[in-house]
């Protein structure tokens, strides 16, 4: 199948005279050096990638690594030195003007870094800018900007002038403004990094929310690793206009291919950003309604000191040998297990949690802690402590344990 | 020591204007009649109106223009002062005058700004005519222009639209130049063919820069009407330059005060509209 998005060996050269440096590009010149001969800055080099439909898609890169340059690109706000850029198989570069302008109507929208609302237009007016471009008749264009506008919560602010708003609410006109041409793909360009810091992860799980609802490929730029790894799919590294690697953000942490991506995932948290379920490892003994004789017998079996215990496939606590030695033993043949005797466990943890939020429960009880699905209560895995704490570890860090 | 070319440019130019008045001249005449209309026209009717109209009218612009009642009385009761003066009838004819000549400095500078603002190579060759309007003295183009359209209210008009055009040119390439990039990437982004970003993006916000640009045209429109006078524009302009050559300073005088009253009126009101369409600059306190 086709992907959403293609782009083959993509060149950008700034310059009065782009297309003998190209030869020299292409040769494998580098940046600086054709800087330092010629004056032209090559942007991006022989980029290659492929971007399926609904994927987030974030490109990192340090200052002047050429994002902005490459997302530019998918919608031809600046044309290639040489290269080929497809949207589902059509040939982005073959476009007349006409056509240009209809897939940038309809297809992509973009979100800037510094918002760049229209100063003059009210907030409604902003949002249903793409709309009457289209020349679609007021009445709609407003009725889907009051929609859009209502989603991200700034129904007061309607009537209001960008002036009178704050930065975040500002970018959030400028997601309204985006979504309201309903377009299959999102450019974001550094969208949340003139944000501070609280409002900007609001904003990201914001977005992870929209997405989640609305399923669109959104393409993702951010300098900033943990936001890459919070929202990425997939993330590509781009380094002097090429591509250090793209992956999945647990091959980026993992498996780093060079000192570049390592550099930026050296100092990452890394239990802010992976979920649990990337350390998961399987139930060592799991326990239905059985009674506590064969329950102590299974655990002797198992060599575990703790039994995890699951009835009608939903998760009900954890018991210790230690609580079920306590019984008498002429009661343990008829009596069931049953969840008084849990009580005091850990708080339970969902799969798709930061691996940060298990810290403290892994620090107050003294045994591995149940992961599950919080919606369906069923029992996915446990973690263990040992496992944390090789992950905190940064020697540790080429060896994790389990990748999903 | 100078070889003599002062004579050669001097008869070419001579030769020039006559061999435009003897085949060009009717067509002329034509055009300068139809302008003739509408000043007619315009005159008749503002005189139509009676005074007390008038100058509820010029309230009323002032207090839509500023929202400040305080300036709208005092524009009214200067508007009076005008009448009590004895000059109303001439301030109406100049005050015709002028809105012709603003009107075909807007329709001409206008595009011309937008032109220079686009294009550098038209930048670099229209610049240096619009120093040329700007600089040289009304005189020397009154003549020849004098000559063609016959003396009268059209080449006065014409006069004073030289004149007075260049600020807004300047004004309007500025305004336009100086919008923010990253604005029109936006309106790109989201399809705007270059018209939809010209009226849709680059003029309303170039319009407070614009604005200023109509404001200094209307003043300079306003300096010009005593040099208008002297060849057949009648109005204020024309009480004064009477003033002067009856050796009577009293009459110039006057004349000078109404001027300079016109010259506050227009300028408020434009200034107010100016600065109102800044209002989204303003954030709410
Ligand atoms: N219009 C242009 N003319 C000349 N050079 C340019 C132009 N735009 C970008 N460049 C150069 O191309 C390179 C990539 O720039 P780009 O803006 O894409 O970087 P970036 O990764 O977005 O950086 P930042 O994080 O600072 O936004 C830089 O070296 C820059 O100087
Ligand atoms: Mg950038």
């Amino acid at each position: 199948m086709k992907s959403q998005i293609e782009i083959s060996d993509l060149y950008k050269i700034f310059g009065p005279n782009p297309e003998t440096v190209l030869k020299q590009a292409r040769a494998g010149m580098e940046k600086t050096g054709i800087l330092e001969k010629t004056a032209h800055t090559v942007a991006l080099s022989g980029i290659n990638l492929k971007i399926e439909k609904g994927e987030i898609f974030v490109i990192m890169g340090l200052s002047g690594s050429g994002k902005s340059t490459l997302l530019r690109h998918f919608n031809r706000l600046i044309e290639p030195t040489h290269g080929r850029i497809f949207f589902n198989g059509t040939d982005i570069m073959s476009m007349s003007p006409a056509e240009l302008n209809i897939f940038r109507k309809r297809r992509m929208s973009m979100i800037f870094q510094h918002f760049v609302l229209m100063p003059h237009r009210m907030v409604i007016d902003n949002v249903a800018f793409g709309l009457e471009i289209q020349k679609i008749s007021r009445k709609i264009c407003y009725e889907k900007a009051r929609k859009w506008i209502e989603i991200v919560d700034l129904q007061e602010y309607e009537r209001s002038y960008p002036a009178e708003l704050s930065g975040g609410m500002q970018q959030r006109v400028g997601i309204a403004r985006a979504l309201c041409t309903n377009p299959d793909i999102l450019l974001m360009d550094e969208a949340f990094s003139s944000l501070d810091p609280m409002i900007r992860s609001e904003m990201q799980n914001k977005l992870l929310t929209l997405h989640k609802q609305l399923g669109k490929t959104i393409i993702f730029i951010t300098h900033d690793l943990e936001e890459a790894l919070h929202l990425g799919h997939r993330i590509a590294i781009l380094k002097d206009g090429q591509i250090s690697q793209i992956g999945t953000p647990s091959e980026i942490l993992f498996k780093p291919k060079d000192d570049y991506v390592r550099g930026f995932t050296k100092n990452v948290n890394r239990t802010r950003i992976l979920p649990i379920r990337t350390i998961m490892r399987p139930v060592p003994l799991q326990l239905s309604g059985e009674t506590i004789e064969s329950a102590l017998h299974h655990m002797q079996k198992a060599h575990v000191n703790h039994g995890y215990v699951v009835m009608d496939k939903k998760y009900q606590g954890i018991v210790s040998r230690k609580q079920l030695e306590k019984i008498p033993e002429e009661q343990r043949k008829n009596k069931a297990l049953n969840v008084i005797e849990t009580q005091n466990g850990p708080p339970t943890l969902d799969s798709s949690m930061t691996i940060d939020k298990a810290l403290i429960p892994a620090l107050r009880y003294n045994h591995d802690l149940p992961v599950m699905n919080l919606t369906d209560g069923q029992l996915y895995g446990i973690i263990t402590r040992e496992d944390i704490a090789s992950l905190l570890d940064k020697k540790d860090w080429d060896t994790a344990p389990i990748l999903p | 020591m100078f070889p003599d070319f002062g004579r050669y440019v001097q008869n070419f130019i001579n030769e020039n204007v006559n061999y435009i008045i003897f085949n060009f001249g009717d067509s002329f005449e034509a055009a300068a009649n139809f302008l003739l209309i509408f000043l007619v026209g315009l005159e008749r009717g503002l005189q139509a109106i009676p005074p007390w109209a008038i100058i509820c009218l010029v309230g009323l612009l002032a207090y839509t223009a500023g929202r400040r009642i305080t300036m709208a009385l005092l524009l009214m009761s200067l508007m009076f002062l005008i009448g009590a003066l004895g000059l109303w009838d001439q301030a109406i004819q100049t005050v015709a005058i002028i809105l012709i000549a603003i009107m075909i400095s807007v329709i001409i500078g206008l595009p011309t700004g937008i032109l220079i603002a686009r294009s550098s190579f038209f930048y670099t060759v229209i610049t240096p005519f619009l120093d040329l309007m700007q600089t040289i003295p009304s005189f020397v183009y009154l003549l020849p222009v004098a000559m063609l359209f016959g003396l009268g209210k059209v080449p006065a008009i014409l006069a004073t639209v030289i004149y007075s055009t260049p600020p807004l040119v300047r004004l309007t390439s500025l305004g336009i130049r100086s919008v923010n990039a990253e604005i029109i990437e936006v309106a790109r982004a989201f399809g705007s063919t270059p018209s939809q970003i010209l009226r849709k993006v680059e003029i309303p916000l170039a319009l407070p820069l614009i604005m200023q640009g109509l404001n200094q045209t209307i003043m300079m429109a306003l300096s010009m009407v005593v040099v208008a006078s002297m060849i057949g524009a009648r109005g204020v302009g024309e009480i004064i330059l009477l003033g002067l050559q009856r050796n009577d300073p009293g009459q110039g005088f006057l004349g000078g005060i109404v001027i300079v009253i016109l010259a506050i009126i227009f300028d408020r009101i434009s200034q107010s509209f100016g600065i109102r369409m800044q209002d989204y600059k303003r954030t709410s306190s």
